[in-house]
């Protein structure tokens, strides 16, 4: 299925934020979306989920196969958040909720999205923390997110976006907050994830590095507009934005 | 504190329920538990040191307090009721004889009312508790939801009637409201009845816990319930304003705090319906402070009972305390400490306890 991102406007107290974002992600293909802090990447991924923060006016189309998500009811839309649409956050040390059991977090949206009883549900759970590699699924679903390391909490969290078998996956900063020694990991599981379920990934990142070990294609955002999009060799080689080009020049240790 | 285990014998708490009979494989809710109550006896022991020192120190002479003028002339009668008393024997060895008591259940005869202090509280703990504990309820359920609702339509007109409403609760002294509620509701518009525990027309109902609303439950006396209640519900509103107010406060912060936390974004990025985000993953993490706050609020609800129960003639221990600290009636003011430090005791085991069931990190570290 398709994500298409088209004129997507969102302004926050006034302020515009997004100014016209136009973005396609496509099944089994990582879309990587760059650019400085501020720019306005974790608001198109928020925007998409409706999340953006209270009293934010949104303008534009997100469409979702035939279906505009910008034009759906709440309640439409929170079946559609978990359940086609699933997000990773930044820092798995906040984003999990510190007093329920990794196995309540796996099951307790499945139960919601996928109508499954208890048992259904973690039997469901144990698979998907096999399929993230956390090792002793069983047994962890018991134990509480404090007491797993950085590295698996984000697989964990992972785990827990996957769990209703979205189409669409949005990934914000999902390696930032991780030691450098197992963001490789995080990127390499997306990837295979990616193309073994045949997920759309977007993958918001201000880090080029990451983007150039994993993604498809590369839009590179600055002040609220996407300002260069292609295919991964041509922008990271090839920019024909001065942006881009400024962007990769102050990579340490690179120069084109 | 705990040695971490390695992963595979588990920190699960299942894991360990299941195999009761290894060493040291009681549950961490268990474990969390024991320690509390251990501490909780050694406070316990305290708290019979300092009241009784405290109950020494006080200036002023119990003879003098108690005895006659003419029987004050009388050395004999001074030395002989001394003795009675225990009071001519040393301090350090006057302490043993009353822990000695304490742990007996016995706590001494009361100089004014000549009888066991023991059977003197049993009659008034219970009317306190009934009143504190109506009052630290409705405190928590009204004070909770005002705070949710304040959090979540923040700097709308709601929250700010809110704002002074648990402002006014707060700064208004308690003496003060408990003779205008008084004076209004009852004298005025005569919509309350006035004070006691019943109407004087009803016999209390049979004694099972003391609490007459709960007693007259449980005996099917419907109409003394409903006077029990009726002759609660005023004094136990004045009281629970101030905590309300406080708890209002409290709670607003503490759910704007967890509203702005990733975990709620996460949660609601997993479309949970609204109902289980508010709930599980604001309110429940939310109520940590909070619970903190209503355990320090029966604290202050407890010395607020003194002056209510004075307004409404509610026979509890705030008026025996009062009494006893006015005739210097020593054995009977112990008491009175005993049982408020015991029962601030059993308030902290409770938060603490609560803690542990809402946060597992607190009872897994």
């Amino acid at each position: 299925m398709t994500l298409a991102i088209s004129d997507l406007k969102v302004s926050l107290g006034g302020k515009e934020v997004l100014r016209g974002v136009d973005l396609e992600l496509r099944a089994g293909r990582v879309h990587g979306l760059a650019g400085e802090s501020g720019s306005g990447k974790t608001m198109t991924g928020l925007a998409v989920l409706g999340l953006l923060p209270h009293g934010a006016r949104v303008s534009g189309r997100i469409t979702l196969g035939e279906r505009d998500l910008l034009a759906m009811t709440p309640r439409q839309l929170n079946a559609v958040r978990g359940g086609e649409v699933a997000m990773v956050f930044q820092d798995p040390a906040t984003s999990l909720h510190p007093m329920l059991t990794i196995g309540r977090q796996l099951t307790e949206h499945m139960r919601h999205h996928l109508r499954l009883d208890r048992r259904q549900a973690q039997a469901r759970a144990a698979d998907l923390l096999r399929q993230v590699r956390i090792p002793g699924a069983e047994e962890a679903l018991g134990r509480y997110p404090h007491q797993f390391s950085g590295g698996m909490r984000q697989r964990i969290a992972i785990a827990v976006a996957l769990a209703c078998s979205p189409k669409v996956l949005i990934a914000d900063e999902p390696t930032t907050a991780l030691d450098v020694t197992v963001q490789a990991g995080i990127l390499r599981l997306l990837r295979g994830l990616c193309d073994d379920l045949d997920l759309a990934v977007l993958l918001v990142t201000h880090d080029l590095g990451v983007m150039s070990a994993v993604a498809d294609e590369v839009s590179v955002m600055r002040d609220g507009v996407v300002v260069e999009t292609g295919p991964r060799a041509q922008v990271l080689r090839d920019p024909a934005h001065p942006y881009t080009r400024a962007l990769l020049d102050s990579l340490p240790g690179e120069t084109s | 504190m705990s040695i971490k285990r390695p992963p595979a014998t588990g920190d699960d708490p299942k894991a360990a329920r299941r195999e009761p009979g290894r060493r040291g494989a009681r549950s961490p809710l268990a474990r969390f538990l024991v320690r509390r109550v251990l501490t909780a006896l050694l406070l316990a022991v305290g708290i019979t040191l300092v009241t009784f020192v405290l109950t020494n120190l006080v200036p002023g002479d119990p003879v003098a307090a108690n005895l006659g003028q003419r029987a004050l002339g009388d050395p004999a009668i001074v030395a002989q009721w001394r003795t009675e008393h225990g009071l001519d024997k040393p301090l350090p060895e006057q302490y043993l004889l009353h822990l000695r008591g304490v742990v007996q259940g016995d706590l001494g005869t009361s100089q004014q009312s000549h009888r066991p202090v023991m059977d003197d509280l049993a009659d008034s703990v219970p009317a306190t508790l009934e009143l504190a504990g109506a009052a630290i309820l409705v405190s928590i359920v009204v004070g909770v939801a005002f705070g949710v609702v304040a959090a979540l339509r923040r700097d709308r007109l709601s929250d700010h009637v809110l704002r002074v409403l648990s402002l006014f609760g707060i700064s208004v002294p308690t003496f003060w409201l408990a003779l205008t509620a008084f004076y209004v509701l009852f004298y005025r518009l005569q919509i309350a009845p006035g004070s006691g525990r019943i109407d004087p027309g009803l016999t209390p109902p049979p004694h099972v816990t003391g609490l007459y609303t709960l007693d007259a439950a449980l005996a099917g006396q419907w109409d003394v319930f409903s006077s029990a209640v009726g002759h609660l519900a005023t004094p136990a509103l004045v009281l629970a304003l101030y905590t309300i107010g406080l708890l209002t406060r409290f709670t607003r912060s503490a759910v704007l705090e967890v509203l702005g936390q990733d975990h709620v974004r996460a949660g609601r990025a997993k479309g949970l319906p609204p109902r289980v985000i508010l709930f599980r993953y604001v309110l429940r993490p939310a109520l940590v402070p909070v619970i903190t706050v209503a355990g320090l609020a029966f604290g202050s609800l407890l010395s607020g009972t003194v002056l209510v129960e004075a307004i409404f003639a509610w026979p509890g221990v705030g008026q025996y305390a009062y009494k006893s600290a006015t005739t210097l009636d020593l054995p009977a003011v112990m008491g009175v400490g005993l049982v408020v430090g015991g029962v601030y005791l059993v308030i902290n085991l409770i938060v603490d306890v609560l803690y542990g069931v809402i946060d597992p990190r607190v009872r897994l570290s």
